[in-house]
């Protein structure tokens, strides 16, 4: 065996979905002199690359873009600003400093970066992970798989899903169905009432089809393909639905393996890397953007925020960012399910612009902030499970010599 | 109406009806000595039964049943798995095993336990103190009082050592027949004429290997059986592969009579499992999941091992033991019948599936003294295990198609190109591992929807599709 050769470069972007090529193409411009993404996939553009629907790219570019045509945007402006793009290159093992371990079909290598930029997006929950009950037939699948089978492999996955889940996504996942002549035998939501945001979630109605929400999967059946799903019905009643797929859709997750693996912080409530207002993880040679971050949001907001930590990664290599310790630790109380970013450096350089939050149920009343206890920031408001929830930053006004911040939402 | 095979009007030493861990390891046994073998199988592909999900435990056999034939089977199956894993490129995970007490009533029975196990020939196994469990393994709960260490069980891959099996066997001229279910026959006091789904087929000795269908077979085709299944299922969750680092020991339950105990486990893909469950049930054809259950599995797999709060889940899954109303395994010649039942290898099957096999060989010389094939070969099985060199770490590969489990095209090709191709997505699944890691299929699901169309019994796909683009 040839030992394995140490490349060093400037900034290794892990990830060539929205946020890695648009931190990429901001770093060229920045002036960083070698940055490399590394993408898993045969071609890069990440998530986009089987959103065969618009829209994508307005505030990017000035136009809508399905989203194969915005990935390939995305690729062509990231090469034209000089970005190495490596496809087929997995990273494997993320190392203390900046040493990642990579493999490609040319062989496995190490790179050693001055900084690396973590930009490994979401997936949905499986099956699996969300522990449910029944046979485990051919045809149980997420949306993504549904629209790689569609827009990738020209392929249908199934005729006749059992649509669960009433988020965008799964909006999105009713009009692959319907351009594919695929006929959804119904939508189901544990809620009372549609994650998406009215009108949109009156579009699978609009299509013909029948939503149930209070309505819980129990069971799925068959032995070879789908034979049928069993739900429980608001009222109480079990309904065994007659269809040969499940789609499951949302239940958004970050793809955080890489992060599990490595010595870097891991926050359990986003389900990605415990980061400061500049992206920058536990270990500083680590930022990190985009879905990864938090589930979820759009192409949009990532490709924005891969631009925001890109800026951060660029001052950094000039030694303009504050030291990462002392910071002041974000905890999330009450009904908030995840605050991102999780800790703040108290510096007066300028980062990410919000605290970005979520609720774990439908909550009304007030969004609070504590800073060692003392009440320093509220608002009145309500917002919903997948909703965004925004804090300003600068609206703190954080006092000095905080030691702990506390986000609270306070019901009525 | 039924009609013989096309080229295969011959007259087969030995059928094997049932391509589980035991159906393999029998055709083989009976090859390799010398007889002429068909192996008929119901489904696509072999491991369709019991056989498709279990603990991937190679046991010593420490705690089975002092003198029964199953702790016999058990040995010679260890020994024989430890003879030839290395000539066919099959793994072994050498962790050993720690039987836990988590209460004083389990402390009791530790001492009980390393007496049976001594008994039955297994000198190493001993009894250690709460500080030594803790400083073996350090992310177990505080509240383990004592163990019984049993450093020789290890962790194998359960899938690819009965594909070795057969694979072998084949090399030295055994034939295999899937979707071809054994329902009818007669014997005519020197051959049997087996009916099957695929017509008739004629051999001198038949042997019932059929697992969870056994004493149906015997129904069929003897009248009566000598057993009864009782299907006893067993749930399982896997954890992520961040969460393998957490154990070394392979952790066991004292027996106890309230609760059936689970197990946690690494296992030779890296990850961490947690179960199994032992639930009877009428049913033998559906191993179904139940969400509460399964929420009880994580609940007590992050009991005893409090690092695990958050893990995520990666795979759930369940199985049937062949279970039959008594413990020790029913394996007899019937006489005057040329049949040998190969009945309820309940739950250690994995382990003891070769010793079975020298087993069942031995009452088959009684009568018949076939002529010892002489050259060996083996076959390489391509590696699925962590802890040895992978396909992706070597170059050329084309590209890795699922990214959890880092199986790479070539992989996926040389499987459906190969002597013994997949004949469902689960046996495409066990010979590669594509779509079992986390994220279940999301980012490679479509695409080896593409790379098996043409190759497996149920396609991934339904159709194609043109509107969307
Ligand atoms: C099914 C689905 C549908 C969606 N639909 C929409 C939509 O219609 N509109 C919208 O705005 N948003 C949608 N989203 C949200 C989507 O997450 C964002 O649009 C966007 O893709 C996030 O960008 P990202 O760069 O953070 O991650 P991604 O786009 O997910 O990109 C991450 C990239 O990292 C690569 N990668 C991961 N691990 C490694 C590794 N170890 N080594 C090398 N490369 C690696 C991946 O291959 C991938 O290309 C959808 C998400 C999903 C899952
Ligand atoms: C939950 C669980 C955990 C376990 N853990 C372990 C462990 O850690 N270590 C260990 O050593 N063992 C373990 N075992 C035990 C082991 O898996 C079983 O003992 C073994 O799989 C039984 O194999 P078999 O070949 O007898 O049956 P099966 O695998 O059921 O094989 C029988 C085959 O016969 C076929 N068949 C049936 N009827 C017909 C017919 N009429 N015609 C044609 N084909 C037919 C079926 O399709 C099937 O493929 C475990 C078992 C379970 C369920």
């Amino acid at each position: 065996m040839k030992p394995i050769e140490v490349e060093n470069i400037d900034v290794a972007i892990i990830g060539g979905g929205p946020s890695g090529l648009s931190a990429a193409m901001t770093l060229r411009k920045l002036g960083v002199d070698k940055v490399v993404v590394l993408e898993r996939e045969p071609e890069a553009g990440g998530i986009p690359r089987h959103c065969g629907h618009p829209p994508f790219g307005l505030r990017e570019y000035g136009r809508i873009y399905t989203g194969p045509a915005y990935a390939r945007k995305n690729v062509a402006q990231a090469l034209k600003a000089g970005v190495q793009i490596r496809v087929k290159h997995s990273v494997t093992q993320m190392g203390q400093g900046g040493r990642l371990e990579v493999v490609s079909p040319d062989g496995a290598q190490v790179i050693q970066a001055r900084r690396v930029l973590i930009a490994t997006g979401a997936r949905e929950t499986p099956r699996s992970a969300r522990l449910l009950g029944g046979d485990r037939p051919l045809g149980v699948i997420n949306t993504g798989a549904f629209q790689s089978y569609l827009y990738l492999e020209h392929l249908k996955p199934f005729e006749r899903p059992l649509i669960v889940g009433t988020e965008l996504v799964s909006l999105s996942a009713v009009m692959s169905c319907r351009r594919a002549g695929i006929k959804p035998v119904a939508m189901i939501e544990a809620n009372l009432r549609a994650t998406a945001r009215w009108p949109l979630s009156l579009f699978p109605r609009l299509c013909g089809v029948p939503m149930h929400f209070g309505a819980q999967l129990l069971e799925i059946h068959g032995t070879g393909r789908v034979e049928g799903a069993t739900v429980r019905l608001a009222d109480g009643q079990t309904r065994t639905f007659d269809c040969d797929g499940v789609l499951l859709t949302g239940q958004f997750t970050p793809e955080s393996s890489l992060v599990r693996l490595s010595d870097l912080r891991l926050d359990p409530k986003s389900g990605g890397p415990y980061i400061d207002q500049y992206g920058r993880c536990s270990d500083p040679a680590y930022f990190a953007a985009g879905n990864l971050l938090r589930p979820v949001e759009t192409a949009g907001w990532s490709f924005r925020e891969g631009h925001k930590i890109a800026t951060m990664i660029a001052r950094d290599l000039q030694g303009q960012l504050p030291a990462a310790t002392p910071s002041i630790e974000i905890a999330c109380k009450g009904d908030l399910k995840l605050c991102v970013p999780q800790c703040l450096s108290n510096s007066s350089v300028v980062g990410m612009q919000h605290l970005q939050l979520r609720v774990s149920r439908a909550v009304k009343g007030r969004l609070v902030v504590r800073a060692d206890g003392k009440e320093i920031w509220s608002r009145a408001g309500s917002s919903l499970p997948e909703r965004r929830l925004l804090i300003p930053i600068a609206s703190l006004n954080l006092p000095q010599g905080v030691q702990q911040l506390e986000v609270d939402f306070v019901g009525q | 109406m039924t009609k013989p095979f096309p080229n295969q009007s011959g007259i087969y030493d030995v059928i094997v009806v049932g391509g589980g861990v035991v159906g393999c390891a029998m055709v083989r046994r009976f090859t390799l000595e010398g007889a002429r073998v068909l192996l008929l199988e119901k489904s696509p592909d072999i491991l369709s039964g019991a056989s498709k999900g279990n603990s991937a435990i190679l046991h010593t056999g420490f705690d089975a049943p002092t003198g029964s034939l199953e702790l016999q089977c058990m040995k010679d199956g260890y020994q024989e798995y430890l003879q030839i894993h290395q000539k066919m490129s099959l793994p072994l995970l050498k962790t050993g095993a720690m039987v836990v007490a988590w209460n004083e009533d389990d402390l009791g029975k530790l001492q009980g336990i390393v007496e049976q196990a001594h008994a039955n020939g297994i000198a190493d196994v001993n009894l250690i103190g709460r500080e030594r469990v803790r400083a073996l393994e350090p992310n177990l709960a505080h509240n383990a009082l004592g163990a019984v260490e049993v450093p020789g069980e290890f962790l194998i891959d359960p899938w690819s050592a009965p594909l070795g099996y057969l694979l072998q066997a084949m090399m030295h001229g055994a034939q295999v027949r899937f979707n071809t279910e054994v329902n009818g026959g007669y014997f005519d006091g020197e051959l049997w004429a087996l009916e099957t789904t695929n017509g008739f087929v004629r051999g001198r000795t038949i042997i019932n290997c059929a697992g969870l269908f056994g004493d149906v077979l015997e129904q069929q085709l003897l009248g009566a059986s000598s057993f009864s299944i009782h299907p006893r299922k067993g749930q399982f969750v896997v954890f992520d592969k961040a969460a393998a680092r957490y154990l070394g020991n392979i952790i066991l339950p004292v027996p106890n009579e309230r609760t059936k105990g689970i197990v946690l486990t690494r296992t030779v893909y890296g990850n961490l499992l947690v179960g199994p469950t032992a639930e009877e049930q009428e049913d033998r054809l559906h191993a179904g999941l139940d969400s509460d259950v399964l929420r009880q599995l994580v609940d007590a797999a992050v009991e005893r091992i409090p690092a695990l709060e958050g893990m995520p889940v990666t795979a759930t899954y369940a199985a049937l033991r062949p279970a039959t109303e008594k413990k020790e395994y029913r394996v007899q010649r019937v006489e005057g019948k040329n049949w040998i039942s190969v009945g309820g290898i309940r739950s250690t099957g994995l382990t003891a599936a070769l010793g079975i096999a020298r087993h069942v060989f031995s009452l088959y010389q009684r009568e018949h003294t076939p002529v010892p094939a002489p050259i060996l070969q083996w076959p390489t099985l391509p590696n699925l295990a962590e802890h040895l060199p992978r396909d992706y770490q070597r170059p050329g590969y084309g590209e890795i198609v699922c990214h959890c489990e880092m199986v790479t095209l070539r992989e996926i090709e040389n499987a459906l190109a190969s002597a013994l191709p997949p004949g469902d997505l689960g046996g495409l699944k066990r010979r590669t591992r594509a779509c079992m890691g986390r994220c279940q299929g999301f980012y490679c699901g479509a695409r080896v929807a593409e790379l098996s169309a043409g190759h497996l019994a149920i396609p991934l796909a339904t159709g194609v599709c043109h509107e969307a683009h």
